[in-house]
């Protein structure tokens, strides 16, 4: 196993390093930007310590435990790292900050939201779901409730969450990379998908768990940097900074005000509850809450979570500011148009060349790809598990699968999930897919947390509402991406969307919820009777912890 | 033989760490749930109050302050919560399955 890995490791290197050089003979012809040698040296460095590091990791992944939790003895802290590392995603940080480089204070909209998320799912589920779970989400959503199907929709909901996010993370590794690296879209794609392959399938949750960490750390640590340098061009005063933003940006004072995609009132309620609860029905990041050992050990990680969280999007806010001067108004950065050049996700990127120069530039490219490559994994890990753990262990062999059988499941079906990426990856290279992030939120909050919610708190829920609600959370959410405004006038080209808003998790929200309810209290079979009596035991162990997977002595 | 979550359930110290974890725990929900309504609402309905100066002069606007301000109060709020559970609240449930089991 471990002559495999190094094999592999090796050839990675070796294949990185020639796809580098391949590309810079590809960018010298088509000329849209020269090759960065020192973000390449960077991001090479990066690649090498975290295959170190899977390497490591890769010796201490024995059981089925270790494989999807680490075996449950990742420290508070460490977790915290994690899910911050999980949720600031490229999105997030060129994302954000580019959001307010355009539009000035929307971005503060989003950031709030999915900063909010995080108290309520401590204060809700986080220990609930330390206390009840054992490897997966499905676990507690499914814990009273009669296997086959509440784990299969929990499956389905938690792959399909996993493979709109992965191919929407493709996409923009592919993209960021061409213009970071000055390499092509296909390797930058291939890339990604391989060295994720080969952390989760030798590393698993251990190894995916430090790649977080480290990206966590050096994205908070450079981002820290990137403001700090923008703030010295303006003597360090914020009032400063934001004068000079209202002056340099071709909107003014209008930058201060929200626009019209938060005005509208159903819109707004709509987007709020998405960044709210998406967060909460997310397999990735419910799955950490596994990898502690207690409750105790989980209420911390969430402490931690919420802390970097809330500065690391403070510091994304203000780069979006000062880049409004510094990028904004500097002819280098901008195109005929005077458009950003590469789009404008890379307000931070040019940001950080213009206050620290090449080397600054070279290691936050590294830090945006490492990024990518690490949320990316964590995703794979999750959506391997739902195959394995979910479908296969418990749906298809009925729980009798022994823990080798599981893992080389695991193992096989993060492959595939690799191939699936890789494929989408580049067949979406030209397609807008702006709308994947949107649906993978919606989907998360509109189908996996009604129905974690409602098992947790509502004695009456039965297997019959929380199947056919949860379908109905599924279909409603697609339903209104595929006829509303993204998919279809954007993608289908129709003239008017038959759903008008972007933001539907109002609707698909309420339709799940109000599904469960009704298919639950009209329920009258055996099977909702046993549902009810499996509460109190559930209620039990959710409260205190009794009887709950302990950790695994290291 | 009584299964032991009968037992625990027919303890009295249980019922008093499960109302008073919950209520701790629903009144900080509904504070920040509140804080954060109201934050929406005023960039939805009172977008000029969102957009006017902090302090009256401050080229910051108070929506954006405010933004940052819920951002570090989420932070505090986790604090507050983790603090007491992992302490008082803890110390609750384990007094509560050592009756459950006696």
């Amino acid at each position: 196993m471990t002559r495999i890995f190094f094999m592999a490791s090796a050839a990675m290197v070796v294949l990185t390093g020639w796809a580098m050089a391949a590309g810079g003979a590809i960018e010298g012809e088509v000329a849209k930007r020269s090759v960065n040698y020192i973000a390449i040296g960077m991001f090479l460095f990066f690649v090498a310590a975290t295959l170190v590091l899977t390497a490591w990791a890769a010796r201490r992944t024995r059981s089925a435990s270790d494989f999807y939790t680490a075996g449950g003895g990742i420290t508070g802290f460490q977790n915290g790292l994690a899910i911050a590392g999980d949720y600031m995603s490229a999105a997030a940080f060129l994302g954000v900050s580019g959001m307010v480089f355009g539009k000035g204070v929307d971005g503060i909209f989003y950031t709030v939201g999915w900063t909010v998320g995080w108290p309520l799912i401590l204060f809700m589920i986080a220990e609930r779901l330390r206390n009840l779970g054992k490897f997966t989400f499905a676990d507690v959503a499914s814990f009273r409730f009669e296997q086959t199907r509440i784990r299969t929709l929990s499956a389905f909901g938690a792959l399909t969450v996993v493979v709109f996010y992965l191919i929407a993370q493709m996409v923009g590794a592919g993209k960021l990379i061409q213009l970071l690296f000055g390499l092509e879209y296909s390797y930058a794609v291939i890339l990604v998908g391989v060295l994720m392959m080969l952390y989760v399938t030798f590393g698993g949750m251990l190894a995916t768990t430090w790649v977080q960490i480290v990206k966590a750390v050096l994205l908070l640590g450079g981002c820290t940097v990137l403001v700090i340098l923008g703030l010295a061009q303006f003597g360090f005063s914020p009032e400063a900074m934001m004068r000079a933003a209202l002056d340099n940006h071709a909107a003014h004072e209008e930058i201060l005000k929200p626009s019209s995609s938060i005005s509208d009132p159903i819109a707004a309620v709509s987007l709020a509850l998405a960044l709210m609860c998406g967060p909460a029905g997310l397999p990735h990041i419910l799955m950490r809450f596994f990898t502690v050992p207690d409750a105790k050990a989980a209420r911390k990680s969430v402490f931690d979570a919420t802390g970097f969280i809330g500065y690391f999007f403070i510091l994304a806010v203000t780069i979006g500011f000062l880049a409004i001067t510094l990028v904004g108004t500097n002819p280098a950065y901008l195109d005929g148009a005077g458009k950003l050049i590469g789009g404008g996700n890379m307000a931070a990127i040019h940001l950080s060349g213009e206050v620290g120069g090449d080397v600054f530039l070279g290691f936050i490219s590294a830090v945006a790809f490492a990024t990518i490559l690490a949320v990316v994994s964590g995703l794979a890990l999750s959506g391997a598990s739902a195959v394995s753990h979910d479908l296969y262990a418990r749906v298809i062999r009925n729980g009798k699968a022994s823990d080798k059988q599981e893992m080389r499941v695991s193992r096989i079906a993060t492959l595939m999930l690799g191939v699936i990426a890789i494929v989408l990856g580049l067949a979406f290279e030209n397609q807008n897919i702006a709308f994947m992030v949107g649906l993978a939120f919606g989907l998360a909050a509109s189908v996996n947390f009604p129905v974690l919610f409602l098992s947790l708190f509502w004695k009456g829920m039965t297997t019959r509402g929380a199947f056919i609600g949860g379908l109905i959370g599924l279909v409603s959410a697609v339903a209104c991406v595929v006829l509303g405004p993204t998919v279809w006038v954007s993608v289908l080209g129709f003239a008017a969307p038959i759903f008008p808003w972007d933001q539907y998790a109002l609707f698909s929200m309420s339709a799940a919820f109000f599904g469960i309810w009704f298919f639950s209290v009209t329920d009258r079979s055996a099977r909702a009777a046993l549902d009810k009596a499996g509460y109190p035991a559930q209620f039990v162990r959710s409260e205190t912890g009794l009887g709950a997977a302990g950790a695994l002595a290291h | 033989m009584v299964p032991v979550h009968e037992k625990i359930l027919a303890n009295q110290r249980f019922h008093e760490l499960v109302a008073r974890r919950n209520r701790f725990s629903v009144t900080l929900s509904l504070i920040v749930l509140a804080v954060y309504i109201g934050f929406v609402s005023v960039a939805v309905f009172n977008p000029a109050l969102f957009s006017a100066p902090f302090l009256g002069t401050s080229a910051w606007c108070v929506g954006l302050i405010a933004g940052f301000c819920i951002q570090a109060f989420a932070f505090v709020m986790t604090g507050i919560y983790t603090l007491r559970a992992n302490g008082q609240f803890d110390r609750l449930a384990r007094e509560a399955i050592r009756g459950g089991q006696a």
